[in-house]
Order: C-alpha cells, then sequence, then structure tokens
C-alpha cells in the first residue's frame, strides 16, 4: 500500500456559529507533520468535533484557514477535497443496504474504479483490518459493533487518502473490545502511516493513541498541543493538569518501558519481559508486595533487575 | 344519478334453477357469463387501479423531492393530500362529473387523489427516516448531493415508499369498485347491475370476490418486489 500522508496545519482556524457569543473553534493553530496521529481532546463544548469537521469542509471556516500539504482547503473542490480525506466517525454510518464489499468501495467507486478491482481492494482491507474476506458478501446488519467499526476504517482507508478524521471511532464500543482495535489501529498505522486527527474525550485514549495531543478548552481555544510525555510531565496550565487526571504521573509511567531504565544486577523477585511498561511494573510490585523486580529478555532470562525507588526516580 | 349499464344481465326466464331462484351461489351463471361479464369487468378493473397507481405514484414522487427539499413545502402539500383524502368518493365523483362529464377522466382523478396522501406521506417519512449519520459519512466521503441522493437517501427510504405503495394499491382497488357509479367500467359494474337486478347474489360475491383477490395478488407481488430490491431490509430489522 502506498504510504502517502500529508501534512495538515490549521492557522488561525475559527469558526463562529451566527446568533452565538463565543467562538466554537477559537484561532486554532497547529501543524500534524506528515504520517502522525494527532489527538484532539477535550471537555465537551472544546470544539474538537467542530475542528475535525472544518478540515472537510462539513462545517465552513469563519475565519483563519487550514491546509493540506500547503494548499488551502477553501481553494479547493468540495468534493474532490472530501474524497482525499479518510472520514470515520462513531455511529460508524455504514451503508445499510449495501454489502460490506460495496461499503468499503464507496470512494473508489466514485472515482469510477471498476468492479474487479473494489472487489481486490476491499479483500485486501478487509484482511488489513483483520476481518475474513467472506465478510464483503455480507450485510452490515449481520456484523457486531466492532465489526462495523473495523468496516468504517477501512472504508476510509479505500481511496488511500493522504489524511484521514476519525471523530471518536472507538467511542461507542466496549472497553475490551475498545483496547483491542485502538491496538490493531496502530499496527494498521504502523503499516499505512497516514496523517490522522482522531477526536476523543477521553485522555487515556489519547495518550495511548497519539504521537502528539491537542488539549482544548472549553471555547475551542488549544490549551496545549505537545507529545503525549510532555503533556503529562509538564502540563502547561491547571486546566491541562486536571484534564489529564491527578493520576498523570501514573500515566506518564505506561509510556515508558523497562528497557529504556538502568537495570540492577540480576536479582531474585517477580518476573516481568524489559518490554513492559513501568506502570505495568509498578502494578506487579504492589500486587506482589515485592521490592525487587527480575527484568527478562525475549527469551525469558533473566537480565537485570529495578526496585521499587529506581522505578519512582 | 348516473345508472351505469351494465353488458349482461342475468336471463331468469331460460337460466338454470339456481339462477331463477336467486341462490346463494350459481356455478352455471359464472361459468357462462365469465367471458362476456367478469373477465371484460376484471380487465378493466386492473385498468383502473393501474392507471390511478401510476399516475398518484408519480405525483405523488414529484411532491415529495419538494416536499423533502424545500422543507416549507411539506405543511401545504400534507394538508391539500390529507383534504382529498377526506373527501367521500361518492362525493367526489359527483363533484367532478359537471367539470370531467362521465368520463374515465373522473373516476383517474378521484382515484389518484386518494392515493396521494398515503404515498407522499410515506416518501416524505421514509427519506427524513435516513438516519443523520449515514448522510454524514456520504457528504464526508465526497458524494454529491445528488448522488446522495440517488444512492444513500432513496434506497433507504424505499421500504418505506413501498410500505405506502402497498397501502395505496389495494386501498385503490377498493375504491375503484365506486367507479361504477359514473361509468360501466370495472368491477363494480357487474355489482351495480346485480343490485338493480332484484339483488342477483352470485354477481355481487363473484364480482365481489374478485376485487378482494385481485388486492390480496396485487399485495403480494408487491411484497415480493420488496424483498426483491430491499434484501437488507429484512436482515436490518432482525439485528
Amino acid at each position: 500500500m502506498p504510504g502517502q500522508a500529508a501534512e495538515l496545519v490549521f492557522d488561525e482556524a475559527t469558526k463562529q456559529y451566527s446568533g452565538t457569543d463565543g467562538a466554537a473553534v477559537d484561532r486554532l493553530s497547529l501543524a500534524v507533520p506528515a504520517g502522525e496521529i494527532c489527538v484532539l481532546v477535550g471537555p465537551s463544548g472544546g470544539g474538537k468535533t467542530t475542528a475535525l469537521r472544518l478540515v472537510n469542509r462539513l462545517i465552513e471556516l469563519t475565519s483563519g484557514d487550514i491546509r493540506i500539504d500547503g494548499k488551502s482547503i477553501r481553494e479547493q473542490n468540495l468534493v474532490q477535497l472530501r474524497r482525499g480525506i479518510g472520514y470515520v466517525i462513531q455511529q460508524v454510518g455504514l451503508f445499510p443496504h449495501m454489502t460490506i464489499e460495496a461499503n468499503i468501495g464507496t470512494v473508489p467507486r466514485l472515482y469510477g474504479r471498476p468492479r474487479s478491482w473494489i472487489h481486490t481492494r476491499s479483500q485486501e482491507l478487509l484482511d488489513l483490518v483483520g476481518l475474513d474476506q467472506s465478510y464483503g458478501k455480507r450485510y452490515p446488519a449481520q456484523l457486531s459493533g466492532g465489526e462495523r467499526q473495523r468496516v468504517g476504517l477501512a472504508r476510509a482507508l479505500a481511496g488511500d487518502p493522504p489524511l484521514m478524521l476519525m471523530d471518536e471511532p472507538f467511542g461507542a464500543i466496549d472497553p475490551i473490545v475498545r483496547a483491542r482495535l485502538q491496538d490493531e489501529f496502530l499496527r494498521l498505522q504502523q503499516e499505512v502511516r497516514k496523517t490522522v486527527v482522531f477526536v476523543t474525550h477521553d485522555i487515556d485514549e489519547a495518550i495511548r493513541v497519539g504521537d502528539r495531543i491537542a488539549i482544548l478548552r472549553r471555547g475551542g481555544q488549544l490549551a496545549q498541543y505537545d507529545t503525549p510525555k510532555a503533556i503529562l510531565e509538564q502540563p502547561a496550565d491547571d486546566f491541562v493538569a486536571e484534564f489529564v487526571g491527578a493520576d498523570r504521573s501514573l500515566k506518564a509511567l505506561a509510556l515508558r518501558t523497562l528497557a529504556e531504565l538502568e537495570l540492577g544486577g540480576p536479582a531474585d523477585g517477580p518476573r516481568l519481559p524489559r518490554t513492559a511498561t513501568l506502570r505495568e511494573a509498578l502494578a506487579l510490585l504492589v500486587e506482589k508486595r515485592a521490592h525487587t523486580l527480575a527484568v527478562t529478555d525475549e527469551s525469558g532470562t533473566v537480565v537485570g533487575s529495578v526496585t521499587r525507588e529506581a522505578l519512582l526516580s | 344519478m348516473i345508472v351505469a349499464s351494465g353488458p349482461v344481465i342475468p336471463n331468469f326466464g331460460q337460466g338454470s334453477s339456481c339462477e331463477v331462484n336467486n341462490g346463494w351461489f350459481c356455478t352455471e351463471w359464472v361459468r357462462a357469463h365469465w367471458s362476456d361479464t367478469l373477465q371484460p369487468a376484471l380487465i378493466q378493473h386492473i385498468e383502473l387501479s393501474a392507471i390511478a397507481i401510476g399516475l398518484g405514484f408519480a405525483i405523488a414522487f414529484a411532491l415529495a423531492l419538494a416536499g423533502f427539499r424545500f422543507r416549507v413545502l411539506d405543511p401545504p402539500i400534507g394538508t391539500v393530500s390529507d383534504f382529498l383524502y377526506t373527501i367521500p368518493s361518492l362525493a367526489l365523483f359527483q363533484l367532478l362529473v359537471p367539470i370531467t362529464g362521465i368520463s374515465v377522466t373522473t373516476v383517474e382523478i378521484a382515484l389518484v387523489s386518494y392515493t396521494l396522501l398515503i404515498l407522499y406521506r410515506n416518501m416524505i417519512e421514509g427519506l427524513r427516516g435516513v438516519p443523520a449519520e449515514i448522510v454524514d459519512v456520504a457528504r464526508g466521503s465526497g458524494f454529491t448531493r445528488m448522488q446522495t441522493f440517488i444512492r444513500v437517501e432513496l434506497p433507504l427510504a424505499l421500504p418505506a415508499i413501498l410500505a405506502g405503495l402497498r397501502i395505496a394499491t389495494v386501498s385503490t382497488i377498493s375504491i375503484a369498485t365506486v367507479a361504477s357509479f359514473v361509468i360501466a367500467k370495472g368491477l363494480g359494474s357487474p355489482i351495480f347491475v346485480a343490485l338493480e337486478q332484484d339483488v342477483f347474489k352470485t354477481e355481487i360475491f363473484t364480482a365481489g370476490g374478485m376485487v378482494v383477490v385481485l388486492a390480496l395478488v396485487a399485495d403480494g407481488l408487491l411484497v415480493l418486489l420488496q424483498r426483491a430490491l430491499t434484501p437488507w431490509a429484512r436482515l436490518a430489522r432482525s439485528a
């Protein structure tokens, strides 16, 4: 699959609805490098979804600009612009009267691709999102919620767009399936390397999937835009600190693995592979009431140890 | 009152004893008059109904397009079709005679106006019932307004539209019987004639029964059409 991705720039992007006081999105400026996932997160009323929908012009900008690979969205043909942007929403919105294959083939069909091409492509994409190829002939009503959202993702990818917009894609899915879909989405992103704007209200999801996180406060203002690590370790202000939660230091532990620590010499104790996160290591120490953990390599051989103090320092 | 003149009046003088005694059901009479009375009436009935439903569907569809695209038009269109529907059919036929005469046109105008309410309301409800997120995805994926309508909104409204068509078809076939008060056409005509002839029971039962069977058959055919056109709809209901 061609790994093309576009750089996305919000430049003082503003949306003010007529008849309302404050802006929904207020002079939002940020740049998403090509191939990265930018998560828009914040409380309801923070304008995340509005900001997302400004990009494919389902909502039109009041002022400011948004550029995709340097080209203003205002100057592009509306229909062409949208066909070049993958779009995934929480309610999925599969077309119930079309088979899964036809759903996935939505954008290619708009481009006039032949039926055989669409068939091959949808089989490829079913593979990619981890669904059996036999699903192509089914209708959306025959799929579970998680399966539908995978198809939603496949549909958005079918036109090989350089940019994807995802509006709370896993918001309506139960927690266990959600965690799996997040993992698979990240694995998928390793393969396709799209530029992604991902909206969520869940800070844990933001930390988990985002290369960068933009935290929006009520009134559509950008509170902080940075990597998950920087936001957890150095929140820009009280609002951000409160939003990421009092357990932000715990969350920060989840971003680092044991392999990043300087380990002590091999020792006895509960074992963990060095690919485990510091948060998992802490959880194990607490659970086993232990002081020291034995760290193993991929083959299970103990290669070192880590103490509670080292973990928390 | 306009009196329809049926082509055949039961022949009491030479008929079987069943006919002479006006029994409940005389098979001989039905056999003898199938080709000169009942079959032509059936064909006329189908013609009257089919034209009314076809025209009604076309007009209702045009109105529904207007009412769906421009919401302000919906209340007036709805009110007018409501009003038409409430006029008793006998009264409407009589009202139209001075204008369009004793003609098929009179009958069709009345029949068409009765289909409008059911067809229009179902079309509008069907189109409005398309979930907002599905239209959102269609627009967001780069469908033009026209493509959204043809490929998404219309197919998804189809179950409601076809449900309306079924009701309109059955009721038109039934109401078309009353057309015989204006013209001697359709299955109402033999019934009308039999009522004039000392209530000849066999003819009333046979023609009346044919109306019922015709309505059921038409409804059955439309169910088959519904299944063929919307294979997904039954899945969606059971899910």
